[in-house]
């Protein structure tokens, strides 16, 4: 029952976003301080773990390439491959569900324990549209961060390949450029948008409607994490399936 | 004025309020007082709206809550104004902005009018050298008249205050009933406060409401209490030997 509850406050809370909006003058600060703290400030993190993720995937498809019969680009290709595909739209993802649902949870959670929430609804104001609303406009811009995990990733790859050894640089763009499939790019930002819902508005709901004190609050931003990085696996394998199976 | 009539609220089997009947008149400090649990912060809440009800009315100045439409409540809201318990301060808004928000969220002045209004009412409430300072940087009595600033900021017909001087030590607690009384007077505002605190009670409290167990178990005013000879009221508000004793002076000089 309690799933259920929640599943259908969830739906109303979607609908709720967009009813009663926020003023523009009001809303246009929040949004800009938004797309800073989920999207710039996320930037250093995901550049850091696609530029490495991208090396550790260039070593290992190296590594497991025993066959002499196998060309060198191979490495290229399965890199390109991986981080386009998975690694950039998914595994960042639930990276930022730590990072960013953990952030947005708390804070609107501590709104609430500190009765700054109840004093917007005093006040006649949606408070859903004021603190949620900013936020889903912020990840919008969620792509523009997954481009550069992609970009960064392959260009790791590059370098662990070159600089470790394991391959040349001719061979390894050889391999990028490989039977290259723009779909796939349609594929990973379609994806990559869906999450940028989910990121915005499970963690929002876990912070809104939590009950309690600081210790909710932590709880609130931990069953946050568990449940955004459920449904982006669920909803992960489902667009799989429907885009490319 | 705001007319409550036979109230009933409930959570699942609980049955919280019970039919309270009372009115708060405007111009005047109306305390709602009762014990830990006889329902007073759900009465508030009913009266801000932040809590449906089963049964009864609330009337604001003759306009039934219930009755009106999404757009009608959303302006009769932005005629209320709240201190809350915890002073409810944006953490991210300098003390000016808070003061500020709810002229930007519902008036179309421009910035220098909100400005000037902002400093007025800051100015009134004796923190005019405040305003870039973070609520995290203001002391618990500061905190507590930013919120009766930002409240009172947009010159609301309601005033509604939850505990307004907990956690604050008696002087400053002084402080902020004085300043409630004189803003709701000079304002002509209809004020309800919800407290424990019995100084609060003695100084301030022009109407009071006693619940006990989600009923209206008594209500008069800071003088009529003394004389009171409802045992609920007379073992809360004289719980303490001072109190007692203070009352058994009040009663000997009123008989003479």
């Amino acid at each position: 029952m309690t799933y259920l509850h929640n599943i259908g406050a969830y739906f109303i809370m979607i609908k709720d976003i967009f009813r009663r909006p926020t003023k523009w003058s009001v809303m246009k600060p929040l949004i800009l301080k938004d797309i800073d703290d989920l999207i710039i400030g996320s930037l250093g993190i995901v550049a850091f773990i696609s530029f490495f993720v991208g090396g550790v995937v260039a070593i290992q498809t190296s590594l497991n390439m025993t066959s002499p019969l196998m060309p060198k680009y191979l490495v290229g290709f399965a890199t390109r491959q991986s981080i386009i595909l998975e690694f950039a739209p998914t595994f960042i993802s639930i990276i930022m569900a730590g990072k960013v649902g953990s952030f947005i949870t708390s804070s609107i959670g501590t709104m609430r324990v500190t009765e700054q929430i109840d004093a917007l609804e005093v006040m006649g104001i949606n408070g859903i549209n004021y603190l949620v609303f900013p936020k889903f406009i912020a990840l919008t811009l969620y792509p523009f961060v997954i481009s550069i995990a992609m970009f960064l990733g392959i260009l790791g790859g590059l370098m662990a390949c070159v600089y470790g050894g394991y391959g040349t640089m001719e061979d390894y763009i050889e391999g990028v450029q490989l039977d290259f499939i723009p779909f796939h790019f349609i594929y990973a930002f379609l994806k990559t948008l869906v999450f940028a819902f989910l990121l915005a508005t499970i963690p929002s709901y876990y912070g809104y409607f939590m009950k309690g004190g600081a210790l909710e609050v932590g709880k609130a931003s931990t069953t946050s994490f568990v449940w955004t990085s459920v449904m982006i696996i669920m909803v992960n394998f489902l667009l799989t399936s429907l885009l490319l199976g | 004025m705001i007319e409550v009539k036979d109230l009933q609220k409930s959570f699942g089997d609980s049955h919280i309020l019970k039919g309270i009947t009372t009115s708060f008149d405007k111009g005047k400090t109306n305390l709602i007082i009762g014990q830990s649990g006889s329902g007073k912060t759900v009465f508030l809440k009913c009266l801000l709206g932040l809590f449906d009800y089963e049964e009864g009315s609330i009337c604001y100045e003759g306009k039934n809550f219930s009755k009106l439409s999404r757009n009608e409540k959303t302006n009769l809201r932005s005629e209320m104004g709240m201190v809350f318990q915890g002073s409810a301060l944006f953490d991210s808004m300098t003390i000016a902005e808070n003061v500020m928000f709810p002229l930007r969220m519902f008036t179309k002045q421009s910035k220098s009018e909100m400005e000037d209004r902002v400093n007025i009412v800051l100015k009134r409430v004796n923190l005019d050298n405040a305003h870039d300072k973070k609520p995290s940087e203001a002391s618990g009595g500061m905190q507590k008249r930013v919120a009766i600033a930002r409240a009172i900021v947009n010159r609301p017909k309601f005033l509604f205050c939850d505990e307004p001087n907990s956690g604050l030590d008696p002087k400053t607690a002084i402080v902020i009933d004085n300043l409630i009384k004189e803003i709701t007077e000079e304002f002509d505002i209809t004020t309800v406060i919800n407290t424990h605190d019995m100084n609060s009670v003695m100084e301030i409290g022009k109407k009071i409401v006693f619940l006990k167990d989600g009923l209206l178990e008594w209500e008069g005013s800071n003088e009529t209490i003394f004389k009171t000879e409802n045992e609920a009221v007379t073992d809360f508000v004289y719980s303490s030997e001072l109190f007692r004793k203070v009352r058994k002076m009040y009663l000997e000089e009123d008989a003479k």
